[in-house]
């Protein structure tokens, strides 16, 4: 019962304050110009190869790359760090407002509240999951449809991969709950979900895939995991994909796991600590 | 309505560190009546009260509501409404603010509106906290103490940024809450903020317990004192002095260490002084308070 209340309070908290849907129209805007403007771009250069030709680049997909996929995977394979920021937010915000106070109070079990955090922000990635599928099977769909190409959503595959595509997003709105536990400070922690997202981890991911041992490894990075999750990433085009990749159901146990170790280390660390 | 219960503090400590906030303190805060939990800034107040709340975690020995710890309250917010620091989220209004905390403890969504009314913030429930005057925080944060209807209530430095209109309601408020037989602990640095509403005081300083009782026992605690004045007040101080009288001299005359006037009087006579003035001064609730934490000169 006190779970439940928890939980509930935890949904209002996120939903009563203007951060979700900020973070809801970065996302679209990121989401949709990237679906949208690859698809145009890529289905302009099927249609004008030879046009694209003389522009000098290398515009051809690796064999065997589908493109529809790759158009929606944009949503979890650039948006996933939307759901990492407002799953950290959601804890770092109570220590910079100081609101632990009136949290801890009404709720002195602090566990719980962690654990309510934990649930919402899987199901608050899940929310945003939709939004970003939506946004680029919509933009995406759209571009490949102007130039005549394939949409594929009249396959099972595609929708498979969309499915997966919100869990991973669920996930990381979890793994973002963990980060904020992890590290309290806000500034901190969006600087390092910035800075690990879009800098460290697709250098990492380039290193690890050099070698044959560190490549191992390299397929458990939380990025690597969810591109092996949802099963399409312009990571894997881009080469910056480890040629070793997880079963989809791996990456979604890595993912769920990495979630977990953060929030309970957190959970047993800073969240633990005197509130004052 | 929960009934009142009391507070139980038992050998409480806390250190931070090498720095002991809080050292022994033990105290009991009945119900029924107002209790000023008094002491100059640091004295380890707000430790206290965190350590009861299990905000903090305390080092030694317990603090209780009628032997229960906070964290094993069946229904806190109901027996226990309490304020510590007026902080809230900028973003929310103070409907959600309320709502958000209201949802967590299981209570009426009936509730909000009607805890806003009673501390007067009703017009301004729908505006963003951010906004919010010190004053209007306070009340918020009163009005968030208020939300189970508890029996108990523990207020940290409530008058603060008040203005007077709103210091007089409060004292108000806190002795109608103690008369409906709820237990009221209300801390503040300074006496003359709450000694109009208090019943009892517990003191500390430098985290120790200096005294605890009804409010009217700090009046014993310096005796008065005779203050008296003379055109000639070299001759004067000799009569004082042959009378074997300590005294201090200021502004307005000898402040001496005789609660007596006729005796002081007396040693003039004798002397052939011409006194210009003669009174008795009690020293007043603040001076005993400040000699008690021994924090200020005496007046």
């Amino acid at each position: 019962m006190r779970a439940v209340r928890a939980l509930g309070s935890e949904f209002q908290k996120v939903f009563t304050t203007r951060m979700w849907w900020l973070i809801a129209i970065l996302l679209v805007a990121y989401v949709a110009f990237l679906a949208g403007g690859f698809g145009a771009f890529l289905g302009w250069t099927i249609e004008n190869p030879d046009a694209a030709q003389t522009t000098g680049n290398n515009t051809q997909l690796p064999p065997g790359m589908q493109l529809a996929p790759l158009l929606y995977s944009f949503a979890s394979s650039v948006g996933y760090v939307f759901p990492v920021l407002l799953g950290a937010l959601a804890v770092t915000g109570e220590f910079r407002h100081k609101t632990l106070t009136p949290t801890f109070l009404a709720e002195p079990h602090r566990t719980t509240v962690l654990s309510a955090k934990f649930v919402s922000q899987l199901v608050v990635g899940a929310g945003l999951g939709v939004v970003a599928f939506t946004t680029s099977v919509g933009t995406g769909a759209a571009a490949l449809a102007a130039f005549g190409l394939d949409t594929e959503l009249d396959t099972s595959d595609t929708w498979a991969l969309i499915g997966r595509g919100v869990l991973a997003m669920a996930l990381w709105g979890a793994i973002g709950v963990g980060l904020g536990a992890l590290v309290p400070n806000q500034v901190a922690a969006i600087v390092i979900v910035i800075a690990f997202t879009q800098f460290i981890e697709p250098i990492l991911r380039l290193a690890a895939s050099l070698n044959e041992v560190t490549a191992q490894i390299g397929q458990f990075l939380p990025g690597a995991a969810s591109d092996a999750l949802v099963g399409a990433s312009f990571y894997n085009i881009a080469a910056v994909g480890s040629p070793e990749a997880l079963e989809w159901w791996q990456g979604g146990l890595a993912l769920l796991a990495i979630g977990v170790v953060a929030t309970v280390i957190g959970g047993a660390t800073t969240w633990r600590r005197d509130v004052s | 309505m929960a009934a009142g219960m009391p507070i139980e503090i038992t050998g409480l400590s806390k250190r931070f560190g090498q720095v002991t906030a809080v050292d022994d303190l033990s105290f009991t805060v009945e119900p029924g009546r107002v209790t000023g939990f008094l002491g100059p800034n640091g004295a380890g107040k707000t430790t206290t009260l965190r350590v009861l709340l299990d905000l903090e975690r305390a080092t030694t020995g317990t603090a209780t509501f009628g032997g229960t710890r906070y964290r094993d309250l069946p229904r806190p917010l109901e027996t226990v409404g309490a304020s510590l620091d007026a902080n809230f989220h900028p973003g929310r209004s103070a409907k959600q603010h309320l709502a958000v905390y209201a949802t967590a403890a299981g209570l009426s969504k009936s509730r909000v509106p009607a805890v806003l009314e009673t501390v007067g913030l009703s017009e301004f429930a729908g505006r963003r906290v951010g906004g919010f005057s010190l004053g209007m925080r306070q009340r918020l944060s009163l009005a968030y103490t208020l939300l189970g209807d508890p029996g108990v209530l523990v207020l940290d430095e409530p008058v603060n940024g008040l203005d007077p209109e709103g210091i007089r309601w409060i004292r108000g408020f806190l002795q109608s809450l103690a008369h409906e037989g709820r237990t009221v602990l209300v801390s503040s640095h300074l006496l003359s903020e709450v000694q109009q509403s208090v019943d009892d005081i517990v003191i500390i300083s430098r985290g120790r317990l200096v005294k605890s009782g009804p409010l009217s026992s700090l009046e014993l605690e310096v005796a008065p004192r005779t203050v008296v004045d003379s055109p000639d007040r070299l001759r004067l101080a000799g009569a004082l002095d042959q009378a074997g009288l300590e005294y201090t001299e200021d502004g307005e005359g000898f402040v001496v260490d005789e609660p007596d006037p006729g005796r002081v009087g007396h040693a003039a006579f004798v002397a052939g002084v011409e006194l210009s003035a003669l009174h008795r001064v009690t020293s007043g609730l603040e001076d005993s308070f400040l000699s008690l934490v021994g924090g200020g000169e005496q007046a």
